[in-house]
């Protein structure tokens, strides 16, 4: 493979796991609370999360790309005060890769949560565990393997995104091509052997992170 | 030892739970049907909920005070809690359970060390085992020491009993009655068998449908059941 194809493995495999790594405790935290607290705009909230699911990814897209657009509200705001540029960089895959795996987390979160009997939490308290222990020590081993379960198949969103991510950061090589971009990109060039290299590697990568995950479950049930 | 319960007032699903009693025995009843809010009573008691009226005293301290909007968390009052079932966290092993609520460097009272609890309640041999091994009673055993060594003040125990069969019931009503002679520790009992009253408990508060209906020395509040209890006849007899 050439130093090009590496580039891009190597770009793909840190994106997806920088956003996955900023993914973890804001998706942590909401699976938390709406496993188990009650608050207004919960559903609405809730609705929020699952959005990036069930639009077209492209769609997403777009609404990140006019929300961080230089005049955009957040795009403007990036732009004065880390000075950061976020379309059409690697942070622009990041922000539409780590969008677009979000709700994967949260509601991998939320069901783990749910499934931690509350007694148990309950009565760590009345062993004298303040809150954050109990979360520590009970909730969040107990929710471990849903919690794996959820990060690996955010993981595995975020490496295969598409649709948000060409109309956020396009296809620049080297700078912002994904593996996904740049199969859809060498096949419109006629390139179908390299796009088949780039295709080879992804069903690595799918086939590694799903056998890792079972494998985990695995011994955790064990 | 007091634990002052005034104009206590929770809204439960089918009935408000509404109790106001003083109970100062070392070991007092909270007797009453399925359903009829004695869990809830000690939940409150607990801290693992809050009432909309009343207030909740032990030992002169104020624990809960839902006017003046006073409220000790749960893991701050030193109140033990065995729910029915034990609920040993089973990820960890018996040992870890049982070290959970102790408090590394800090002076235990005395009789209450790890290798005393144990023994008193026959678990020291099952520590490295997992929860999910253990038997119903051995569970109920290792719940039991587990509330004993975070040196609470006061113990409450819900139905720890209820889940058991009848022949284990037995076995292991003994250790409770250690536990009560041995820890010198005040107890509040939660049940629906009037025979654990008699056998365990010096005083009663009785709960109706969320109401504390009656309270008093169990002597004068349970008498010997006069209907016939039946056995299964032994072949030949």
């Amino acid at each position: 493979m050439t130093s090009e194809a590496w580039q891009v493995i190597g770009f793909t495999l840190g994106v997806a796991a920088f956003s996955t790594l900023l993914n973890l405790p804001l998706a942590v935290g909401l699976g938390w609370l709406l496993a188990r607290r009650a608050w207004r705009g919960k559903s609405l909230v809730e609705t929020l999360v699952a959005l990036p699911l069930v639009m077209p990814p492209v769609a997403t897209g777009l609404l990140l790309l006019k929300l961080f657009g230089r005049h955009g509200p957040l795009g403007e705001w990036f732009a004065t005060h880390p000075n950061w540029e976020i379309i059409f960089t690697w942070r622009g895959v990041v922000v539409a890769t780590a969008v677009m795996s979000f709700p994967l987390l949260a509601r991998a979160a939320r069901v783990a949560f749910e499934g931690v009997n509350p007694r148990l939490e309950q009565v760590a308290r009345t062993l004298g565990a303040g809150r954050v222990r109990v979360f520590c020590t009970i909730t969040v081993p107990l929710a471990a393997r849903g919690l794996v379960a959820g990060t690996i198949l955010a993981f595995a969103r975020a490496l295969g995104e598409f649709g948000a991510t060409i109309m956020v950061a396009g296809f620049i090589p080297g700078k912002t091509a994904t593996l996904a971009l740049s199969i859809y990109h060498l096949v419109q060039l006629n390139r179908d052997a390299d796009a088949l290299q780039f295709l080879g590697v992804s069903v690595a990568l799918a086939f590694a992170a799903v056998w890792f995950g079972e494998w985990f479950l695995r011994r955790q049930r064990a | 030892m007091s634990v002052e319960l005034s104009g206590l007032r929770l809204p439960l699903a089918h009935f408000t739970l509404e109790v106001d009693a003083t109970l100062a025995a070392p070991m007092t009843a909270i007797f009453g049907a399925s359903g009829s809010g004695k869990t809830s009573l000690l939940e409150v008691i607990a801290g693992l909920r809050r009432p909309v009226a009343g207030r909740v005293i032990v030992d002169g301290e104020v624990l809960t005070d839902a006017a003046a909007r006073q409220f000790v968390r749960p893991e701050r009052r030193a109140i033990g809690y065995v729910p029915q079932d034990g609920a040993l966290f089973p990820h960890l092993s018996v040992r870890a359970n049982l070290l959970f609520g102790t408090k590394p460097g800090a002076a235990r009272p005395p009789g209450l060390t790890y290798d005393h609890v144990t023994e008193v309640l026959e678990i020291a041999p099952l520590a490295g085992r997992a929860p999910a091994t253990l038997s119903a009673g051995e569970r109920q055993r290792v719940a039991l020491g587990r509330a004993l060594l975070a040196a609470p003040r006061l113990l409450l125990l819900d139905e720890p009993l209820a889940s058991l069969d009848l022949p284990l019931r037995e076995r292991l009503l003994p250790y409770l009655l250690r536990v009560r002679d041995e820890f010198a520790l005040p107890m509040l009992y939660v049940t629906h068998s009037p025979d654990e009253v008699v056998a365990l408990c010096s005083e009663v508060l009785v709960l109706e449908r969320g109401r504390a209906t009656r309270k008093g020395l169990t002597s004068d509040l349970f008498a010997l059941s006069s209907s016939p209890h039946y056995v299964l006849r032994q072949p030949g007899a």
